[in-house]
């Protein structure tokens, strides 16, 4: 009774209540990364060097008027976020955030593919707003948006296939175990597959180059243009939350999870007395500051050379690195 | 049988209303954009939203209030406003100004155009989603705001030049502050090139977008970075000098292939072009007074001039017709570059994408306050 309801339940919970405070603590992060980056100081009222800018934001949010548009088509439009956020926060439920069972919710031995098919729920988030807005600005970006979301999706879960070979398991678990066994990070063997897991993952959760669908210059905002209050900062969360996923998920697969860098190596066993979360976080944190850094670097994409990029040079590469993968792994 | 179009598989152009409260369309710009998917198929470009009537205003100010109306076109590049019109009067009244003048006006006039490039640079680039850029090249023009602070005390608005010269001499110290401003403006030019003028992305959002030929820019009556970027030459300051152009060693940057990333190269080049200026303006600053001999009421003799200069975004000219009796002009006429330019936006527009839209606003760099006037 204990251990099947109560610990999972826990566990939940203290989860979904961590990945919203990370959530919020990551946009003040980025906000502080790319403020520095443009030569700037970024919040600093609340809260020494701003620190609390991260609660008093959500509460503003909450504090907003949540206004409805006349034309829309009302329960849609409370859907939309909702579908947004939830996906993103489920998928947490099959990450390792340390080698010890207390810190993960449940190993279950398909987790990757439950990754994969949970955060494409997330897609429908976004088309439902953007046609549930009744609204054209909305409705262009909810376009491109499902149409970029389904075009990267192909490619990354193409490139989680190659990933599947070499590690003979799609238990998130099973994974990191195999880096253990294998003596290395898998980014050493599937340099190729990681960077088009990165590239598609910056796709995927909308973030810049690629943040199309949120153009604030084109489109005033994208998909989320009508909302407001609570229901806009849950896209808000979405996208964060994604992000967070898309770190963590990269971790386990390219970085070793919660391992030390090469963890059957003797000489670096001085390393051990680091909790293994702390390997994990710190990696974690390693990519957030990576997306943020890119979307402080680069302009954006247009729509048309995303798709091309999409479906003619990442697809084409999955494929391949699969093929290459499987002999590879016959032959050895 | 007829075959009519099923009312489930009818096709229809979206119109989609770009501003005049809209992010990108730099002011109250807007744009009636009819599409087809994502392809814009037509636009109509909508203005004056804040036409003020500065023209008819100033039929009814006299001479010298007029340099304040002047401010408030170019918001953005106030000083060449003055300097143009200053000119104009000085050209219509016969009147010298002293060198030192002369070279000072050059100055401000270079400054201001350092300052007006670096706002379209920050943004251009942040149309297409290079946000660093935007509040990097807002860094630099905080120092220029700075140096016309000295100068004449307003970071805007400067109302700095006078008929017949300037109000004030440059105080103690001001021009090594701008000498030191130069060196801080060469470091940092690079810093946005390195962002930008290699960056794949900005290379594929930016070439072969906008292509406009010489002879359609011509055509047009495109001026100033759109006109050179399609490979025309023509930059008045070389043909027909004003102040103390003529003076200078200085070259204009041509494009060659008039797309988006020529006008961006020019622009750039254009502050280096900008930076040797000022520095050859400040070695050779002559002594002297800096206002010549101008009547107390100014009041010209019957008749009428044109007179055009450089501004940041192109030939900035006055016409101004004085019926000889009155303080104030009888017809009083802007040719504003930011107005000439953008009707080259329609078919620069026409056969792109929706993103392209706010690049091309961006490249053809209109500041509306002048366009509506």
């Amino acid at each position: 009774m204990i251990d099947t309801i109560v610990i999972p339940l826990l566990k939940i919970a203290v989860l979904v209540n961590g990945v919203l405070v990370a959530v919020t603590f990551t946009v003040l992060m980025e906000r502080k990364v790319i403020a520095w980056a443009q030569s700037r100081l970024g919040p600093m009222r609340v809260g020494p060097y701003g620190i609390l800018q991260a609660i008093v934001d959500p509460i503003k949010l909450i504090l907003k008027e949540d206004i409805t548009p006349a034309k829309a088509d009302k329960w849609m439009f409370t859907l939309a976020p909702i579908l947004s956020l939830v996906p993103a926060l489920v998928v947490f439920a099959v990450v390792p955030f340390g080698g010890d069972e207390l810190f993960y919710v449940t190993d279950i031995n398909v987790g990757l593919l439950f990754i994969i098919a949970v955060t494409s729920i997330g897609v429908y988030g976004i088309i439902l707003a953007g046609w549930a807005s009744n609204s054209k600005y909305p409705l262009l970006a909810s376009l491109r948006a499902s149409a970029q979301l389904i075009s990267y999706e192909i490619a990354v879960t193409m490139t989680l296939v190659s990933v599947i070979l070499t590690a003979g398991t799609l238990s998130m678990i099973g994974i990191v175990e195999a880096q253990q066994e294998a003596g290395f990070w898998f980014f050493f063997v599937q340099p190729v597959a990681f960077v088009l897991v990165l590239i598609g993952g910056l796709a995927e959760t909308n973030r810049a180059p690629f943040d199309m669908p949120e153009a604030e210059q084109e489109l005033t905002g994208g998909f989320h243009t009508e909302y407001s209050g609570m229901r806009f900062s849950m896209f808000f969360l979405a996208e964060y939350a994604n992000m967070l996923v898309i770190s963590a998920v990269v971790v386990v697969l390219f970085w070793g999870g919660w391992l030390r860098p090469f963890p059957n190596v003797a000489a670096l066993s001085f390393l051990d007395f680091i909790p293994s979360w702390v390997w994990f976080f710190g990696k974690m944190f390693g990519f957030l500051y990576l997306f943020i850094w890119i979307r402080a670097t680069l302009p954006r994409y247009r729509y048309d050379q995303l798709m091309r990029l999409g479906w003619k040079i990442l697809i084409p590469i999955a494929i391949g690195n699969i093929v290459v993968t499987a002999v590879v792994k016959v032959l050895l | 049988m007829t075959t009519a179009p099923s009312p489930m598989f009818d096709t229809d152009e979206l119109v989609i209303n770009m501003g005049p409260q809209h992010p990108s369309t730099h002011g109250v710009l807007r744009l009636v954009l009819k599409l087809d998917g994502e392809k814009v198929k037509d636009v109509d470009v909508v203005m004056g939203y804040v036409h003020r009537g500065i023209e008819k205003l100033s039929e009814n100010r006299d001479w010298t209030q007029i340099i304040l109306l002047t401010d408030r076109m170019d918001y953005v590049a106030a000083a060449t406003n003055n300097l143009g019109y200053c000119e104009t009067v000085e050209k219509l009244m016969e009147i010298e100004v002293p060198r030192r003048a002369r070279y000072i006006r050059t100055i401000l006039a270079e400054l201001q155009r350092i300052a007006s490039h670096c706002l379209w640079l920050g943004t251009h680039a942040m149309d297409i989603g290079a946000m660093t850029v935007f509040l990097y090249a807002f860094r630099e023009r905080e120092l220029i705001l700075d140096l016309f602070e000295e100068y004449c005390g307003a970071r805007l608005t400067y109302n700095s030049m006078r008929v017949g010269g300037l109000p004030l001499d440059i105080p103690t110290g001001w021009d090594e502050k701008v000498r030191a401003f130069c060196d801080v403006m060469e470091a940092k030019v690079p810093e946005y090139e390195e962002l930008l003028t290699n960056n794949r992305i900005w290379l594929e959002r930016t070439r072969g977008i906008g292509v406009i030929s010489a002879e359609d820019a011509i055509g047009l009556g495109l001026c100033g970075p759109p006109l050179r970027g399609s490979a025309v030459y023509r930059d008045v300051r070389k043909d027909e000098p004003y102040a103390a152009y003529d003076e200078f060693d200085f070259e204009v940057p041509l494009g060659t292939r008039g797309d988006t990333y020529d006008r961006y190269l020019i622009r750039l080049e254009e502050f280096r072009q900008s930076i040797r200026i000022i520095r050859q303006a400040l070695d050779g600053l002559p002594e002297g007074p800096v206002m010549g001999k101008v009547p107390r009421l100014l009041k010209p003799k019957a008749g009428e001039t044109y007179h055009a200069i450089e501004s940041p975004k192109g030939e900035l000219g006055y016409f101004i017709v004085s019926d000889g009796r009155a303080t104030n002009p009888y017809r009083f006429r802007v040719r504003p570059p930011s107005f000439c330019n953008l009707q080259g936006l329609r078919p620069l527009v026409i056969g792109h994408l929706v993103a392209d839209v706010v690049a091309l606003i961006g490249t053809i760099d209109v500041v509306l306050g002048e366009v509506d006037r």
